[in-house]
Formats: structure tokens, C-alpha cells, sequence
């Protein structure tokens, strides 16, 4: 079997002394799409911060591409993993393609700056996510649906073999998050990137991820594709809410708001 | 047009520069033609005309060029020993200024930002206004009191700032290093007023720093400047690239490789040191520093690494040509001059992209 392009493994992380991680395995294999879920403060985020190196767990081994993520330098982490910024506002007015453009920062020589293989980067992941036609605009202008493509463009831009997202189809309307969804899964199955996305939305999880991960109280509770891990009795015990609101093509938008107000209320 | 309609076509127009801006080495090429022309017009013009040949000629035999002398031996030291050090404080103070703006701007992640904005000012102030009221007039390594309490000052209120700012609790890092710069200058300037209070009749000294001016400029100043602004504003551009990760947050800037903490402290460190260097030379010259960046970026868009470089060329010309104009209106002090300029143009830009600056 081929190295995992990134694993946790017994991974436990604290916020002074408060266990947000406990004990948490996870490998995450060349070319596979992952789809971590669970409540609100479940621990989510920090597992993909601790991938990244951002946070340094308290036990356990990280490692990328095989890798102790300790041993690597923050470039060389980000040419290994390419990680969705969150949604930011920009200080300066920034075109389209500039901001694709910083997806090639790890990769440009420092002082001569971009080459040719960065500029046929930038317009491959801009012609590869679809948004040829933003070319010029200030993003700024942009609305959050279009912003989300171009930042997932700055990630594709980045040609890590593991792409990292952060929710990324919050805020976004029905139309966008298939979308956004849609391009996850060609980005795949096409180019092989494995990917990593924490999401809210069960339904949509469920429908375009092969492989669900619950995570709940910092643990692991579930594993696996989604009609194994999804049971009503997971769902139940995980978001305190019954499977029956997930059911219905329309509910789709509502079921994730519904889920958010029950974990709240837990 | 309704006013909104006309917000959003400035904004598109601002945004709509052209897609294939001539390079930036063509425009740095433009620049520094202007910069030399401004530098030659404003080493020929003051109350002792030199014709624009004869300083040429002086300039040209003074690097070293076999150029046949036909002017007075007076001219050459006015030239020489009066002007051209001047002028070329105008010429480091602000690129300078405009260089640690745009690092300010692009590390604080605000339009707004400028090379004063985390304390620099209020310390170099407190610091002259202190080595005005010392009544020894006492000289450190042939440099005035003034400029060497300016300096020290502004470098060590940054650095209370930062010390401060970096452990305010919950606040966002940026959030509260504005915060604290904010509170800490708010305290320099409490010690500036009262020391104004009791300067008495050296006042109008006091009030000459706080406005900015080149009058004082010499090449022993020059000599102890230069070093500090021109390494300091080529390591700055030596860090572009860390300026364009922060574009779109710290947490990004990280993700693309780049380590946060240690490259914010070292470019803050490095623009700090450039404005404690230029405000100890020119005093609190204004708008420079923060119109200049801003500018370049309309044309070239914010890349850092073409930023920087434009910037630092477009602020020396702005300065020279402010000092030159206020040389011409009878010595008035320059901030006054780049204030005048300055602000109108800035409201001005602050308009047309009112929708556009998010604080």
C-alpha cells in the first residue's frame, strides 16, 4: 500500500489545559476524498490545523507524505499540503488571478519570483475551476459563491497532493455548495488530489464523500462510507437530532441549520 | 447617476487598470529618469541661481565624470555642500517613508496604516521635544541631541508597543498592536503637550519637528541615515513575497508557507527602524509614507514585490519636489506642504473606493 499523504496518529491536542484532540488516528490515502464531521467544537478545525503545523499536539505523530510535520519548514508543508483559506477581506483592491497567484508562493524562487511553470499554474487552476471568466475583476466585487471558487483556485494552484478545506460551502447558497462539491469531486477523481473537507452539512457529506469521519467530544466515534457511519443511532447519539429532518430532497438547506440549532442546544 | 452607481464605476474603473501594465521595470526605468530630473531641478533652483547646465556640470564632476568646470567655485559649494545633501535626504527620507507605509500597510492589513501608526511618531516627537528643553547643547558623535533623541525615541516606543500589543489577551494579534500603538501614542503625545507646555520660548523648535524639514539636512546626517534606511528598505523588499501571503490573513499567510510570527517581527523591526531613520533627519513628515504605496498599487495592482520598489521611487519624488516647493514659498516647513497636497488627493481617493476600503 502506498504511503498515506497525511496521518495522525494517537494525536491528543490541548488549548492550555483544556483537551480540545484526544488520541485521534487518521490516514488519509493518495488520491482519497474524506469528509470530517461532527458538532460544533467537536475538534474539527484543530485536526486540520495540527495537519498543517499551525498547532503542536501535546502526543502523537503528524506526518505528511510520510514526514514527521515537526521536521518540516512551513514551505515545505505548504507544498505538501494545500490548505482553502477562509474567507478574508482583502485590504488592497486584488484581480482574480493575483489571488490564484499567491497558491504559488511555496513554490516561486524567492527573489526572482514567479517563472513560467508558476504562471501556466496560475491558468491552469483558474481553467480548471471555471472561473476564466472573473479574469480582471477585483475580488472584492465578487460574491461569496464566485470568492469561494477563486480561493479553491489559490488552493489548486498550490499542486499539493492533499487539498484541505475548512467548511467551505458556509454561507454559500444551494447552487454554490453543489457546485463547490462537484469541482471537489473532479478535482479527485481527475487529478487524483486527495482531499480533506470539514463539513457541516451530513447530506451533502454524505452524497459526494466515499469515506465519512464523525468526530465528537475531540474522539473518533465513526469511521467510514457514509451508509455505515450515518446510521440513525450515530446520528442520534453525535448531533442529538433525529435522521428523519436529513430525509427529503428539500430539506437539504434546512436539515443543516436544524442540525446546527441541535448541537447547540445539547 | 446615483452616487452609489458612481462608487461602483470609480471602484471598476480603479480596479479596471490595465491587464498588461507596461512592467514594472519599465515603470521603475520612468521613475528613476524623473527622480534624477527632479533631483538636478531642485539642486539648480534656491536663492543663489545656478544655471541647470552648471549643476549639472557640478553633479557630473562630482561622481567622478572628466567634466570641464566653467562655473564659480561659490556655485560648487552651494551645490555641493548645501543643496545636493538636501536633496538627497528628500531623496532617502522619502523612499523610505513610502517603503515602511507599505510594509506598515500590508502587515497591519489597513489601507489606513502608516509609518507612524504604531508609536514611531509620538516617540520621535517626545525624544526631540525632550533634547530641545535639555539646555546643554550636547553633541553625540557630532550628531544633534535631537536627532539622536528622535531616533532613540521612536525605536523605543515600536518597541514598548509591540512588547505590549502581542499579549493582549483575546484580541487578534493585529487588533491589538493597532490598539496598543493607539493607547501608547495617546500617552507620548500627554508627555509631548507637556513638554510644549514648558519649552517656552523654544517652542517654535519643537513645532518645526513635529511639521518636518530638511533645512537641517548635512552629509555627516546623511552619513549616519542612509546606511539605515537603504539596508532597511532593500531587506523590506527582500520580503515581498511574505507581504503578498499576508494579503488574505495571517492564518493563510501560513498555509502558504510562510512563518507569521517571525517574518511580522522582523518586518516591523525593519520599517521601524527606516521611519525612527528618517523622522530623526526630516522630522514628522507626513502622507508620504501612506499616499505613495497606495498610488503604485492603483496601477500596478498589490503585489509587494512591484509595490515596494515603486513606491520608494514615487516617495523620494514626491518628497524632493514637496521640499522644493517649500524651499520656493519662503522655507515654510515641508509637512505643511506634503499635508496640503496630500490630504485633498487622499479624500479624494478615499471616495472614488469608498466601497472598496474595508476597516
Amino acid at each position: 500500500m502506498s504511503e498515506p499523504v497525511a496521518e495522525l496518529s494517537g494525536v491528543s491536542v490541548a488549548y492550555r489545559e483544556h483537551l480540545v484532540v484526544r488520541g485521534v488516528d487518521l490516514a488519509i490515502a493518495p488520491g482519497e476524498r474524506v469528509a470530517l464531521v461532527g458538532p460544533n467544537g467537536a475538534g474539527k478545525s484543530t485536526v486540520l490545523r495540527v495537519l498543517a503545523g499551525l498547532v503542536v499536539p501535546r502526543d502523537g505523530r503528524v506526518t505528511l507524505g510520510g514526514d514527521p510535520v515537526a521536521s518540516l519548514g512551513r514551505a515545505a508543508i505548504a507544498r505538501r499540503l494545500a490548505a482553502v483559506p477562509g474567507q478574508a477581506s482583502l485590504p488592497f483592491a486584488t484581480r482574480v488571478e493575483e489571488v490564484v497567484a499567491l497558491g504559488r508562493l511555496p513554490h516561486e524562487d524567492p527573489f526572482r519570483g514567479p517563472g513560467p511553470a508558476d504562471h501556466a499554474a496560475v491558468d491552469l487552476a483558474i481553467e480548471r475551476v471555471g472561473i476564466g471568466s472573473l479574469r480582471g475583476r477585483d475580488v472584492r466585487e465578487l460574491s461569496l459563491g464566485e470568492r469561494q471558487l477563486v480561493l479553491i483556485a489559490l488552493a489548486v494552484a498550490q499542486a499539493a497532493p492533499l487539498l484541505v478545506l475548512d467548511e467551505p460551502t458556509v454561507h454559500l447558497d444551494l447552487r454554490h455548495q453543489v457546485a463547490v462539491m462537484e469541482l471537489l469531486a473532479d478535482l479527485n477523481r481527475r487529478e487524483g488530489v486527495a482531499v480533506l473537507a470539514v463539513l457541516h452539512d451530513l447530506a451533502l457529506a454524505a452524497h459526494f464523500f466515499p469515506r465519512l469521519v464523525v468526530l465528537d467530544g475531540g474522539r473518533v466515534v465513526a469511521d467510514g462510507p457514509p451508509a455505515r457511519v450515518l446510521t440513525r443511532e450515530q446520528v442520534r447519539a453525535t448531533f442529538g437530532v433525529d435522521l428523519a429532518m436529513l430525509a427529503g430532497p428539500a430539506a437539504i438547506d434546512e436539515a443543516g441549520s436544524e442540525l446546527t440549532a441541535g448541537t447547540t442546544g445539547r | 447617476m446615483s452616487i452609489g452607481a458612481r462608487t461602483l464605476a470609480l471602484t471598476r474603473a480603479r480596479v479596471g487598470r490595465p491587464a498588461r501594465v507596461p512592467g514594472a521595470a519599465v515603470l521603475a526605468l520612468a521613475g528613476l529618469g524623473v527622480l534624477a530630473a527632479a533631483i538636478v531641478a531642485a539642486v539648480a533652483v534656491g536663492s543663489v541661481a545656478v544655471a541647470p547646465g552648471d549643476t549639472l556640470g557640478i553633479l557630473l564632476r562630482a561622481i567622478g565624470l572628466p567634466v570641464h568646470r566653467t562655473w564659480s567655485p561659490e556655485a560648487e559649494t552651494i551645490v555641493l555642500e548645501l543643496r545636493l545633501p538636501r536633496v538627497l535626504s528628500a531623496v532617502l527620507v522619502g523612499g523610505g517613508l513610502a517603503v515602511a507605509g507599505a510594509a506598515f500597510q500590508g502587515l497591519l492589513r489597513n489601507p489606513l496604516a502608516d509609518p507612524y501608526v504604531l508609536g514611531t511618531a509620538s516617540g520621535a516627537a517626545l525624544g526631540a521635544a525632550v533634547a530641545v528643553l535639555i539646555p546643554v547643547r550636547a553633541v553625540f558623535l557630532d550628531l544633534g541631541l535631537l536627532n539622536v533623541l528622535a531616533f532613540g525615541g521612536a525605536l523605543a516606543s515600536v518597541a514598548l508597543v509591540y512588547r505590549l500589543g502581542r499579549g493582549s489577551g483575546s484580541l487578534a494579534p493585529l487588533t491589538g498592536l493597532l490598539l496598543t500603538g493607539y493607547a501608547v501614542g495617546s500617552l507620548l503625545a500627554a508627555g509631548l503637550a507637556m513638554t510644549m507646555f514648558m519649552s517656552g520660548s523654544n517652542l517654535r523648535q519643537i513645532f518645526a519637528f513635529l511639521l518636518g524639514g530638511l533645512e537641517g539636512s548635512s552629509w555627516l546626517q546623511l552619513g549616519f541615515a542612509a546606511p539605515l534606511i537603504v539596508g532597511g528598505s532593500i531587506a523590506i523588499v527582500a520580503r515581498a513575497r511574505v507581504l503578498n501571503g499576508l494579503l488574505l490573513g495571517e492564518e493563510a499567510a501560513a498555509h502558504l508557507g510562510v512563518d507569521v510570527r517571525r517574518e511580522r517581527a522582523i518586518l516591523l523591526a525593519l520599517a521601524s527602524l527606516v521611519t525612527a531613520a528618517a523622522v530623526a533627519v526630516a522630522g514628522l513628515v507626513g502622507f508620504i509614507g501612506l499616499v505613495a504605496p497606495h498610488l503604485v498599487r492603483l496601477v500596478v495592482g498589490p503585489d509587494a514585490r512591484r509595490v515596494l520598489p515603486l513606491a520608494a521611487i514615487l516617495g523620494a519624488i514626491l518628497l524632493v519636489l514637496a521640499d522644493l516647493g517649500a524651499r520656493l514659498l519662503g522655507e515654510i516647513p515641508v509637512g505643511v506642504v506634503t499635508a496640503v497636497v496630500g490630504a485633498p488627493f487622499f479624500l479624494a481617493l478615499l471616495r472614488g473606493t469608498r466601497s472598496a476600503y474595508e476597516l
